[in-house]
């Protein structure tokens, strides 16, 4: 039999995407021309500070608002123009805390099922309810659940039609460590089953250990896109962290994270870090707890997001290069 | 069950979970009418030979609860899905225009013929009424259910907050209403105000329904039939229409 050549088609698929807010005040640009491509059975993160348009982008996706201009698909069906089977392919978990207070856990799971037309359903129900700790809430109403619970049941609600794209926007925002565990938990697996994920988060830790490609938005528009290590290994690796009750030299001082007494500045090798290290002694600022570390994730967030204040990206080459590039 | 039937059967069950508030209370309220006004004016007036007063009444209290009951239906739960946010969980859905129209106005339609069920049986034990012409009976019933239901998902697409559902309510729904027919006939009212009475569609839905009961009537159900049927298409269309282009719904 002859082999197809055609390449599947991306899971998700932004392209040119824009977006303007008319408001009392004016027009307010939040997405200003995003365009990448999520390949099927990844695990993709998307970050950038509040107002970035990260949110935006995902009400289009999930058909909860419209593009001002340009194309979104979900496995290949556009969001607009085929949006049946783009929204039959996707699942949000949504990041308000909504519920509906008429109805229990299992008939919130079974109605939602019935929205997607899918019927006799309760097996996959009881296991979603299984592995997300919620197998004796079943019949408790939506209002008796603490926030945690509710947090998980909309996990629930997005999974119960068994989509091949899954959107967690923001899912553990202010929720305890052991629902986290329990989610990522599942949501790997599903992964690891060929879901393709898409997860905002504001826990960069999360991203760093989840996500195999991240994009990162500013002010609506992408300033880097890369695979994980490479985002990490294309900023300072190295990481220098002490306590002190001294004020830094300048020349330090603009280049580092201060928070109380702690301090934290980067290094790209370990030249550098003794350069760090004799401006100090020579400066006479006492050091105490003094470590040197890998930079993670959020050091490289802060790097480009303050590298492309202002539209600059000049010390960020490499990673705006990167930019339009999938795997 | 397929999507359309999954949320009509939910926006059932989510009233009928609190029946007391969505279908007892309006029943009990439409009697207290029939009681107060029933007494008051029951040897005092006679608006069609041979009709009590009580007796004439009891159409037009059930016709006003369907209604009533309709517009609540659509309009409250829409309303509080989109303030409360759980109305994302049927943007996400598949779910075209005409399923949300269908599902929204049909539930709508099960509580408004509920609750005017309710208060033609309940009423029935204090006066005797005939059924002179039944079929004009459901087809106003089911018309001014229908029309009603699909005005309640106007409202709730258009108000933002309780406050803007409730000056709808209160200010067009009710007086529209009261000024229907519902307590007396449009002819016992000066010129100028029969004429204002012709211009409200609720009057028709209330003669038309009357009719059914007596088999006379303030204007022909005929033309009653045109006046509500054309309103219906209308309103509906614009339903749709709104419900297409995600009014308020879809940013």
């Amino acid at each position: 039999m002859p082999q197809s050549t055609v390449a599947p088609a991306p899971a998700v698929c932004f392209d040119a995407v824009t977006k303007t807010y008319n408001s009392a005040q004016g027009a307010v640009q939040a997405l200003a021309g995003v365009s990448f491509n999520i390949e099927p059975g990844e695990f993709f993160g998307l970050l950038g500070p509040n107002g970035a348009g990260k949110t935006s982008l995902i009400s289009i996706l999930a058909g909860l608002s419209r593009a001002s201009s340009g194309r979104v698909s979900v496995m290949g069906h556009d969001v607009v123009h085929d949006y049946a089977a783009a929204r039959r392919a996707l699942g949000l978990v949504p990041q308000e805390l909504v519920f509906d207070p008429f109805f229990t856990v299992r008939e919130a799971l079974r109605i939602q099922s019935g929205y997607f037309g899918v019927k006799h359903n309760d097996a996959w129900i009881d296991e979603l309810l299984h592995n997300l700790g919620l197998s004796d809430k079943a019949g408790a109403n939506m209002r008796q659940l603490s926030g945690g619970m509710k947090r998980r049941v909309l996990v629930a609600q997005a999974l119960v039609h068994r989509p091949p794209v899954i959107v967690l926007d923001e899912p553990t925002a202010g929720v305890d460590v052991e629902l986290r565990q329990t989610l990522w938990q599942f949501i790997s697996r599903l992964n690891r089953e060929g879901h393709t994920v898409l997860l905002t988060t504001h826990y960069l830790e999360e991203a760093e250990a989840l996500c195999q490609r991240i994009a990162m938005l500013k002010a609506g528009r992408v300033v880097a896109l890369d695979r994980t290590v490479n985002l990490l290994a294309g900023t300072a690796s190295t990481m220098l962290r002490f306590k002190t009750d001294s004020a830094l030299p300048p020349g330090l001082a603009v280049a580092a994270r201060v928070t109380g007494r702690s301090v934290q500045l980067t290094a790209r090798d370990a030249a550098e870090v003794e350069q760090h290290l004799a401006t100090l002694r020579t400066s006479g600022v006492k050091v105490e707890d003094l470590e040197i570390g890998h930079a993670d994730l959020e050091d490289v967030f802060l790097e480009i997001m303050s590298s492309t204040a202002n539209g600059s990206s000049a010390t960020l080459p490499k990673l705006q290069a990167l930019a339009a590039v999938t795997p | 069950m397929n999507g359309v039937g999954t949320l009509f059967r939910k926006e059932v069950l989510r009233f009928w979970k609190v029946a007391f508030q969505t279908v007892a209370a309006p029943v009990m309220t439409a009697v207290l009418y029939l009681l107060i006004f029933g007494h008051v004016l029951e040897n005092k007036v006679e608006v069609f030979p041979g009709v009590g007063y009580t007796s004439f009444l009891i159409p037009g209290l059930v016709m006003m609860s369907v209604l009533q009951n309709a517009f609540a239906n659509s309009s409250s739960s829409l309303v509080q899905s989109k303030i409360t946010g759980n109305l994302v969980f049927l943007l996400v859905t598949p779910l075209s225009h005409r399923a949300w129209f269908a599902a929204y106005v049909g539930a709508a339609m099960v509580r408004g013929l509920a609750v005017g069920a309710g208060v033609f049986v309940v009423t029935l034990l204090f006066a005797p009424l005939r059924l002179a012409e039944p079929w004009w009976i459901l087809v106003f019933a089911l018309l001014g259910a229908g029309l009603l239901g699909s005005l309640g998902l106007i409202a709730g697409l258009w108000a933002d907050k309780f406050d803007q559902m409730a000056a709808f309510q209160n200010f067009v729904i009710m007086p529209m209403t009261f000024l229907s027919g519902v307590f007396y006939s449009v002819h016992s009212l000066p010129t100028v105000w029969q004429t204002v009475s012709h211009l409200n569609p609720f009057f028709y839905m209330v003669d038309g329904f009357r009719r059914g009961f007596f088999g006379v009537s303030d204007v022909s159900p005929w033309l009653s039939l045109a006046i509500v049927g054309t309103s219906f298409l209308g309103v509906a269309g614009i339903t749709l229409r709104l419900l297409a282009t995600g009014y308020k719904l879809r940013s």
